[in-house]
């Protein structure tokens, strides 16, 4: 069976959905990446989801649940690349998605994670010993 | 019975084809072809985007609850404008209550409980004939 690559950037994994994603390969990526976020520490996950033409309630639902699994993992999901025309149907079909982060890019995704990243840091007092890894 | 046919006075089809929804592949395959028909009938990009979507939730419920059926693709023309019409069936249990079912929220499986409310706000015309134990028909139509 197919699976959907995800890579590793920094402190966060980033996973570009391509295809035209079937219900399997996206219960399949809901379970891979749970177990890459325990086995790397990692603090969030960027998906990228600017090559999909459309996102209905089941699309819509692993998001959410990657969300929420992620959050328990002390992960931040940011969803980027929403296309315009797929946030307009979102809105209509009643999906908001309260648990989901976006951002317009990956570029923009992933300052959300760092920032959120420093804030942690700082907030355990860690800040200055950053980078001493 | 809430039955309503929709778009039936003075429309012309000019393509119609039918697929077989039996699988999760078939709801991938009847989504790229809802586009291609979309795209032929001069829908913008939204109005594209919202017809595959109502098509991919419609799709999905014919499969998981009604145990799989059809979707037909028509290329429809009322003398003013055109449109897609998809009408999807099934012969599965039926739906016991059409107006919860429609409600958001509402699943009698682990959904959302969008996808059948969702395609009709999605839609310009929606109609739903479902007698339990026959099975279910949804018909939509999007207007360029
Ligand atoms: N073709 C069908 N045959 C029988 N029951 C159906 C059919 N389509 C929908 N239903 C019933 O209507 C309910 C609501 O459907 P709807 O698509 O709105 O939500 P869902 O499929 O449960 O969740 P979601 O679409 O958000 O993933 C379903 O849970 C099911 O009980
Ligand atoms: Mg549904």
């Amino acid at each position: 069976m197919d699976r959907i690559p995800i890579l590793k950037l920094g402190s966060a994994l980033l996973v570009t959905i391509q295809v035209d994603m079937h219900d399997r390969l996206a219960i399949a990526l809901e379970e891979d990446l749970t177990a890459k976020i325990a086995a790397t520490a990692a603090k969030g996950v960027l998906i990228d989801i600017s090559a999909l033409e459309i996102v209905d309630s089941f699309i819509g639902r692993m998001l959410d649940n990657i969300a929420a699994v992620s959050r328990v993992l002390d992960a931040e999901t940011v969803v980027v690349g929403m296309r315009p025309a797929v946030a307009i149907t979102l809105v209509e079909l009643g999906l908001s998605l309260p648990g989901v982060k976006t951002a317009l890019n990956v570029e923009r995704g992933m300052a959300l994670i760092s920032r959120r990243i420093d804030a942690d840091a700082v907030s355990r007092g860690e800040l200055d010993d950053r980078y001493d890894e | 019975m809430p039955t309503r046919s929709v778009g039936e006075n003075s429309m012309t089809v000019t393509t119609s084809e039918v697929f077989e929804i039996r699988s999760g592949d078939d709801v991938v395959r009847a989504r790229q072809q809802v586009r291609v028909r979309a795209i032929e009938s001069g829908f913008s990009l939204v109005d594209q985007t919202k017809i595959i979507t109502a098509a991919s939730e419609l799709a999905r419920n014919t499969l998981e609850y009604g145990g799989g059926g059809t979707m037909l693709i028509e290329c429809v023309d009322d003398g003013r404008r055109r449109g897609v019409r998809l009408t999807f069936e099934d012969q599965g249990p039926g739906i016991p209550d059409i107006e919860r079912a429609l409600s958001d929220g509402y699943t009698s499986g682990g959904g959302l409980g969008l996808g059948l409310g969702g395609a009709k706000r999605l839609s310009n015309e929606f109609s739903i004939t479902s007698n339990p134990g026959q099975g279910t028909r949804v018909t939509i139509v999007r207007w360029k």
